[in-house]
C-alpha cells in the first residue's frame, strides 16, 4: 500500500472514529449518574439533527443549534419525569426494555413528523467538496468540526463532574444512590439533569456530525451501537477513553475496506464489540475492580 | 405424576380445532392464514419465554436464530447440487431417496436441510451461549443484539443468500402422505393444522421443563445466580441449554416458515423482529408459558392483519414502556387478575352501599 493510500484509511479513519466517539460520551453521562445504559442516546442525535435542520430554514445555523439543544434537552428531560421517575424499584432488565421501548416510539414519531427522507444540514464551513490536504490524503473541514467539538465536550464534562457541586453529586448517585440520598443529594434530580446533558450533548454531536453522515429518522440505531462498542471499549463512563476508543475502532473499520466487502464492514465493530465483552469487560481504561462492583 | 398440568394442553387444542370449524361454518378460512404464520411465531416466543422468564437472561438477537433456520433450509432445497452429484455424500443421499434429480438439476429433500438448519442452530447457540450467558444485564442485552445484527448484516452483504431481496421459490416441505407445508391456498386447513400441532408439542415440551428439576434449578438462578450455585446448582450449565433449546424453537419456526411462505427475507432477521419478541414475552408476563402463547399469538395476529398499519413498530414499542410502567407482572397474570376482581368486587359493593345509602335519605 502506498503511503497516501495509508494515510487515506487513517484519516476515514478518523473522521468515523471521531463521530463514534462523541456518541460514545454521550453514554457515558448517564451511566456515569445512574449506572444504566440509555438505549435510546441514538435517538437524541437523531432528534437533535433533524430539529437542527428544520429549524435552520427559518434561523441562521448557530442559533438552530443552539435551539435543537434545547428542545432535545428538554425532551431529555421529560422522558425521565413521565418514564424513568415511575418505575417502581427498577431492575436492570425493565430498565434495558422501557429505554428500547422508548427508542422505538422516538424513532416511530420521527418517521412521521419528518418523513424517511435523508436530510442532512449544510457544512458548518465550505461545501462538501472542500477539502484540507494533509501530505497528500484528503480530509473534509466538518471532521475537523467533530474532532473539536468532541475534545471540547471531554474537556468540560471532565471538569464538570471533577469540580462542580452538581457534577460530583451525579457521581455520587453513581456509586451509592442511597448514601448519595443520605448526604442530602436530591438523587431523582441528579437523574433528571444527566438525561438532560446526555440528550443536549446527543443533539450537538448529532448536528455536528449530520453534514457527514446525514440525519434520518432512523439513523440513530446504527449510531447507538456503534457508540456503544466505543464507550465498552474505552471503559464505560471514561470520556477519553471514548476518544482512544472511537479512534481504534474507527481505524479498524477503514483497514478492514480494503480486505473484506464494504457490506460486512459493521459486521467487524459487532464482532469487535462481543469480543471486548467476552475478554475484557470493563474496557481499555475502565478498572476491573470497579466493573465488579457494578450492578450488571 | 399429575395429569392437571395438562388440562389448560387439551383447553388449547379444543380452541385450535374451534376456531377451524367456526371459520369454515362462516366461510372466513382466510383468517386460518395469518394464525398459522402466528403459530410459528409464537413457537419462537414460547421458547423465549422460558429463557427469559425462567432463566432469567435477556435475548435482544432471537430473529438471529430464526433467520438461520429459515435461510439454511431456504438455501439448501433452492441450491442446485448437480455439481456435486459425483460425491459419494450425494450419492448416499440418493439412494436414501432423500436427494431427487428433474430437469437436469438436484435438490436435496427438505428432511436434509431441517436436519442441517437444526444441526447449525445448536452450534452456534453453543459457541455463542458460552461466552454471551456469562455476561449479566445491559452486556448481555447488548451482545445478544450484536449476535442478531450481525446476523442481519451477513444475510444482507451475502450473495448466496439472496442480499436485500432474500430467497424465493422455497419448495412446499411433504412431511409425510399428503402432508405438506407450503403457500397454496388449498392447503390452508391442513397447514394450519401442522403449525399448530407443533405448537402444542412445544408447549408440552416447555411444561414439563419448567416443571422439572431443571425448571427449579432455572427459577433459582433467575432469583439468585450466586444463592443457586451455593446450593450446587451448575447455573451457566442449565443457562446454556435453555438458550439452546430456545434457540431451536426459534430456527424450526424460521425453517417452517420458510416453507410455508415460500421463501425468507432479510426483514426477518431485523432486530427490531427480536425485540418484538421479548415485547410479547414481556407482555405476557414473562414467567409465564400460557400467556406468553395467547400474547403471542394475539399480538402477531393483529401485526399480521396489518390492523396497525404504519404505527406497527411503534405499537410494539409502546407496548414495551407500557407493561413496564404499569404491569410489570405481564397483562396476563393469575395474581393481577386476582387484584383486578378483589378491586372490581370492593368497587361494585361501594357502589351498592352509596345507591344504598343514597335511598335511605329519599
Amino acid at each position: 500500500m502506498a503511503f497516501e493510500q495509508v494515510l487515506q484509511y487513517i484519516l476515514s479513519g478518523v473522521t468515523n472514529g471521531s463521530i463514534y466517539a462523541i456518541v460514545a460520551i454521550g453514554f457515558n453521562i448517564v451511566y456515569n449518574t445512574t449506572g444504566i445504559i440509555n438505549f435510546a442516546q441514538g435517538e437524541f442525535l437523531m432528534l437533535g439533527g433533524m430539529t437542527a435542520i428544520s429549524l435552520s430554514q427559518f434561523m441562521p445555523l448557530p442559533l438552530a443549534i443552539l435551539f435543537a439543544v434545547i428542545i432535545t434537552s428538554l425532551a431529555g428531560a421529560m422522558i425521565d419525569f413521565v418514564f424513568i421517575r415511575r418505575l417502581r424499584n427498577p431492575s436492570v432488565l425493565m430498565m434495558i426494555i422501557v429505554t428500547i421501548g422508548l427508542s422505538i416510539v422516538i424513532r416511530e414519531m420521527a418517521l412521521h413528523i419528518w418523513d424517511e427522507k435523508v436530510r442532512s444540514l449544510p457544512y458548518f464551513t465550505g461545501s462538501e467538496v472542500t477539502s484540507i490536504s494533509i501530505l497528500g490524503a484528503y480530509i473534509s473541514p466538518q471532521v475537523l468540526w467533530v474532532l473539536g467539538v468532541c475534545g471540547l465536550m471531554v474537556l468540560l464534562l471532565g471538569l464538570f463532574f471533577r469540580y462542580t457541586a452538581t457534577g460530583r453529586s451525579m457521581r455520587a448517585c453513581s456509586s451509592n444512590k442511597t448514601a448519595a440520598g443520605l448526604c442530602g443529594i436530591n438523587t431523582g434530580n441528579m437523574v433528571t439533569i444527566s438525561f438532560m446533558l446526555s440528550a443536549a450533548m446527543g443533539a450537538l454531536a448529532g448536528c455536528v456530525i449530520s453534514p457527514i453522515t446525514q440525519t434520518q429518522y432512523d439513523s440513530g440505531t446504527s449510531l447507538a451501537i456503534k457508540g456503544f462498542t466505543v464507550a465498552i471499549l474505552g471503559g464505560m463512563g471514561n470520556s477519553t477513553g471514548a476518544v482512544v476508543g472511537g479512534l481504534l475502532i474507527g481505524m479498524l473499520e477503514s483497514f478492514s475496506i480494503s480486505v473484506l466487502p464494504m457490506a460486512y464492514k459493521d459486521a467487524i465493530s459487532l464482532a469487535i464489540l462481543i469480543l471486548i465483552l467476552f475478554i475484557r469487560p470493563s474496557g481499555l481504561f475502565g478498572s476491573r475492580e470497579e466493573s465488579a462492583l457494578k450492578e450488571f | 405424576m399429575d395429569a392437571g398440568r395438562y388440562i389448560p394442553v387439551l383447553i388449547l387444542a379444543a380452541a385450535v380445532a374451534a376456531v377451524q370449524l367456526f371459520t369454515l361454518a362462516t366461510g372466513s378460512e382466510y383468517y386460518l392464514t395469518q394464525l398459522t404464520m402466528s403459530a410459528y411465531y409464537a413457537l419462537v416466543i414460547i421458547g423465549l419465554c422460558t429463557l427469559m422468564g425462567y432463566a432469567g437472561q435477556i435475548s435482544l438477537g432471537h430473529a438471529g436464530f430464526f433467520a438461520i433456520g429459515g435461510y439454511t433450509v431456504s438455501v439448501m432445497t433452492t441450491y442446485d447440487f448437480s455439481g456435486f452429484s459425483g460425491s459419494a455424500v450425494m450419492g448416499l443421499l440418493g439412494t436414501l431417496g432423500l436427494a431427487s434429480a428433474s430437469g437436469g438439476e438436484l435438490h436435496l429433500s427438505p428432511w436434509v436441510s431441517l436436519a442441517a438448519a437444526l444441526v447449525i442452530t445448536v452450534a452456534v447457540a453453543f459457541i455463542i451461549g458460552i461466552p454471551i450467558l456469562k455476561l449479566k444485564g445491559h452486556y448481555l442485552a447488548m451482545a445478544s443484539l450484536g449476535f442478531g445484527l450481525i446476523i442481519y448484516r451477513i444475510v444482507l452483504g451475502t450473495r448466496i443468500f439472496g442480499e436485500a431481496d432474500g430467497i424465493s421459490d422455497v419448495p412446499g416441505f411433504a412431511i409425510a402422505g399428503g402432508l405438506r407445508v407450503s403457500g397454496s391456498p388449498e392447503l390452508r386447513i391442513q397447514n394450519y393444522y401442522i403449525a399448530w400441532t407443533l405448537v402444542i408439542i412445544g408447549t408440552v415440551m416447555l411444561i414439563n421443563l419448567v416443571k422439572s428439576r431443571a425448571g427449579r434449578a432455572l427459577r433459582s438462578i433467575h432469583g439468585s445466580e450466586e444463592a443457586a450455585m451455593a446450593m450446587g446448582v451448575n447455573a451457566s450449565r442449565y443457562k446454556l441449554y435453555v438458550f439452546v433449546i430456545s434457540a431451536v424453537f426459534a430456527s424450526l419456526a424460521g425453517a417452517f416458515m420458510a416453507h410455508l411462505n415460500g421463501g425468507i427475507g432479510p426483514s426477518e432477521a431485523d432486530v427490531m423482529k427480536s425485540v418484538k419478541y421479548v415485547a410479547i414475552v414481556a407482555a405476557g408476563g414473562m414467567a409465564n408459558l400460557w400467556g406468553a402463547l395467547t400474547m403471542g399469538v394475539l399480538l402477531n395476529y393483529i401485526s399480521l392483519r396489518g390492523y396497525l398499519g404504519s404505527y406497527d413498530d411503534a405499537f410494539f414499542g409502546a407496548i414495551l414502556i407500557a407493561i413496564m410502567l404499569f404491569a410489570p407482572e405481564g397483562l396476563i397474570n393469575p395474581a393481577v387478575m386476582k387484584t383486578a376482581a378483589v378491586r372490581a368486587r370492593s368497587l361494585i359493593d361501594s357502589i351498592k352501599k352509596k345507591t344504598g345509602r343514597g335511598g335511605h335519605a329519599s
